[in-house]
């Protein structure tokens, strides 16, 4: 007797899996699953290559989580034994070297797979109404990633994680009346110790992996609740076939999981290029100082993130502090990533996709896309790096002056968005997609 | 502009585009690589480091280098990252690692320590000696090929040593049986005292003079000193050789599946329309 008036499964080509099937889609919903989001979701035909960086995001979440229980097999939260286990990972597990590079690559892939999905949105409006959700739990998964990665660079406890960490939690005392408590509470300690790294070992292999998991899985659902947009930034909804199928949709899967399979293989030739010929990706993904042992007594002449938080770190050094405070600068860098929340509401673009969109959206997001990469650049260097302008301008290091301008550009992008999408001279989007 | 238009205006059917645009990131992951921040171009006391002539592949050069490393580094310096009998990737077997190398032991098993105390070294030395089994990677192996020929008599130390790579190092210069006693010597700045640079006032420069030689000639020490860098940079990441052959295969087998799989997207794609 069926559990419920569920019909049968059918057509596996097999009566015992057909039977299997159908006993548990009686009890769970299998098919229904399935067809929801893999073989009766209608995703739009045009689909181009900056539609690949979603799915390798998550290829690369799930790199992260399997490298990562394995390291967590022998790796030591422990101040004294931390970097020899991390070392002993590297010489003595069979195969360690290979979880660990894909781990320390992986982490920089995930930001390159994201930061790209996210410049897609711009491009094409996909934080637009009604996918403005979608945009939402994007940018809090990207703030937990920002954590994780944070959290994770403490671990294998160099030079560069030790004040690195130090750095960024004496930020939060910058904060007035409850700064230097609050630091103190995310320490535990008064430096960074032992027992910072135990929780931030905690946080990173369990509290933020299981928040992030949770978000995209909430990423996902809401994005195949009202569907994917796509390159023209129109909605293949209007227009369905008799059966309420979109006419410019193809499911997802076979078309779209193919076409990933794809993707999925050129993207792990380029990341097998760097866990096997360039780990260290010339300093950028391995920081050289992080060879040396964490030493409290022994400041860094250089400390800089890793290339990912750069930008945001530019930002801080940028501001200039008030009576000599740090404050303003940590408010600029929280706010400037914070301001991502309100994208949705800041466009008010007659059209979604940059195909349609006018000149000044076109100088507007170029103008971004350039002054990030710098501020990303001046971030990994002193701020000398450019050396200084002559008295006229009070001998004032180059770079700073540089990370300042770009600064405003980077928040003028956002503050002026309500004013250049709306008198942008957009083009008449097409009825149906470009394919 | 231009280039976001065409972006934005790549289809699906344009796979050869999309080839073009992956050739332009992979040439600026290249070029960010290249450009980005060395261990070590220069010093920290400014000196313009020479290459390290070293090979990895060269079985008697590691031989050689983990030798004098046995011999001139290991009683202060542990590397203790490293097992012993990790070197028979060297050629070498049990007996000679045992008999030629370890001073200290007899387990082939155990990692490369020290038995110098870490409070009296301080005291010896004003530092105590840095473990050196990752600091090739920390260093870079042209750091290390520099300082290690930099050292220089010079009476205001307390070790009667100095060295031009590494101003004011606590190590007194651990080789100076092989390579004898330099002196530095202050050069007249070329082209008259007051040259501007742009930078403030000049920077002296320097030559220095062998003045009593070692038992081993500048070229002959030079190439130990390359051995030596050489052992340290494998000692640094001893998997770095299988790293790279496993590497390969797995190049080799995803170009071997990229056409596969770019056929069977293109046959799923043909009733796309």
């Amino acid at each position: 007797m069926a559990a419920t008036d569920k019909s049968p499964v059918t057509g596996t080509g097999s009566v015992a899996l057909d039977g299997l099937l159908t006993w548990v889609d009686q009890r769970f919903p299998l098919i229904s699953t399935w067809k929801a989001h893999l073989a009766e979701y209608y995703a739009p035909k045009n689909f181009n290559f900056w539609y690949y960086f979603g799915g390798l995001a998550m290829l690369v979440l799930g790199i992260q989580i399997v490298t990562g229980i394995f390291l967590t097999m022998n790796y030591k939260p422990d101040a004294n034994l931390a970097f020899a286990s991390v070392e002993y990972i590297m010489r003595e597990v069979p195969g360690g070297w290979i979880i660990r590079y894909m781990h320390s690559t992986g982490a920089s892939a995930f930001f390159v797979c994201v930061y790209l999905h996210m410049f897609r949105a711009l491009l094409y409006g996909s934080h637009r109404a009604p996918r403005e959700l979608i945009w939402i739990f994007g940018v809090l998964i990207y703030l937990l990633l920002m954590g994780e990665a944070f959290f994770g660079y403490l671990l294998p406890w160099g030079q560069m994680s030790y004040w690195g960490a130090q750095v960024i939690i004496n930020l939060f005392s910058a904060i007035p009346l409850i700064g230097p408590d609050l630091s103190l509470w995310i320490r535990g300690d008064y430096v960074v110790s032992d027992a910072t790294l135990n929780r931030f070992f905690a946080l990173h292999v369990i509290a933020l992996p299981l928040v992030l998991c949770g978000l995209v899985a909430a990423h996902l659902l809401a994005l195949h609740e009202v569907g994917s947009n796509n390159p023209d930034g129109i909605e293949i909804k209007k227009h369905k076939d008799e059966n309420g199928i979109p006419l410019d949709g193809i499911p997802f899967h076979p078309y779209y999981t193919v076409k990933d399979i794809f993707g999925v293989v050129v993207f792990l030739f380029v990341f097998a290029v760097i866990v096997f010929f360039a780990p260290e990706m010339g300093g950028y993904f391995l920081e050289y100082n992080n060879f040396v042992p964490a030493d409290p007594l022994q400041t860094p002449a250089h400390i800089a993130p890793v290339w990912y938080f750069t930008p945001y770190y530019s930002i801080l050094r940028a501001v200039p502090p008030l009576f000599n405070s740090q404050f303003p600068g940590v408010v600029a860098m929280g706010v400037s990533v914070m301001i991502l929340f309100l994208l949705p509401w800041l466009d008010r673009g007659a059209v979604k996709s940059i195909r349609y969109r006018g000149t000044h959206f076109k100088v507007a997001l170029t103008s971004f896309v350039v002054v990030f990469l710098i501020l990303g650049y001046l971030g990994t260097e002193p701020i000398t790096v450019w050396g200084q302008f002559g008295s006229w301008l009070g001998n004032s290091d180059r770079a700073t002056v540089a990370s300042r301008i770009c600064t405003l550009i980077y928040f003028a992008f956002f503050v002026l968005m309500p004013w250049y999408t709306k008198v942008d001279k957009t083009k008449p989007e097409p009825d149906r997609v470009t394919f | 502009m231009n280039t976001l238009t065409t972006l934005a205006e790549n289809k699906v059917c344009a796979p050869r585009r999309n080839w073009k645009r992956l050739q332009v990131l992979s040439l600026l992951f290249a070029a960010a690589v290249l450009t980005g921040p060395s261990p070590a171009a220069a010093s920290d006391a400014g000196v313009k480091l020479d290459p390290a002539p070293i090979n990895p592949t060269d079985v008697a050069s590691l031989q050689s280098g983990a030798r004098t490393f046995a011999n001139y580094c290991l009683n202060c310096h542990s590397a203790s990252l490293m097992r012993w009998n990790r070197l028979m990737e060297l050629g070498l077997s049990e007996s000679q690692i045992k008999d030629n190398l370890m001073f200290a032991s007899d387990k082939v098993g155990e990692l490369m320590t020290v038995s110098m105390i870490r409070k009296e070294a301080k005291q010896a030395f004003g530092a105590v000696p840095p473990d050196l089994s990752v600091t090739a990677r920390a260093r870079g192996a042209d750091w290390l090929y520099s300082y290690l020929r930099a050292f220089y008599r010079d009476p205001a130390r307390p070790s009667g040593w100095n060295n031009a790579v590494f101003e004011n190092v606590g190590m007194p210069n651990p080789l100076w049986q092989l390579q004898g006693e330099r002196v530095r010597v202050e050069q007249a700045p070329k082209g008259g005292a007051d040259k501007k640079d742009g930078h403030g006032p000049a920077h002296p420069s320097y030559k220095y003079e062998l003045v009593k030689p070692g038992s081993l000639s500048p070229v002959q020490y030079d190439e130990t000193v390359r051995d030596l860098v050489n052992f340290l940079v494998y000692v640094a990441e001893p998997a770095a050789p299988s790293r790279k052959l496993i590497g390969t295969l797995v190049l080799l087998f995803l170009l071997a599946l990229l056409p596969l799989v770019w056929l069977l997207k293109r046959e799923f794609w043909k009733d796309v329309h």
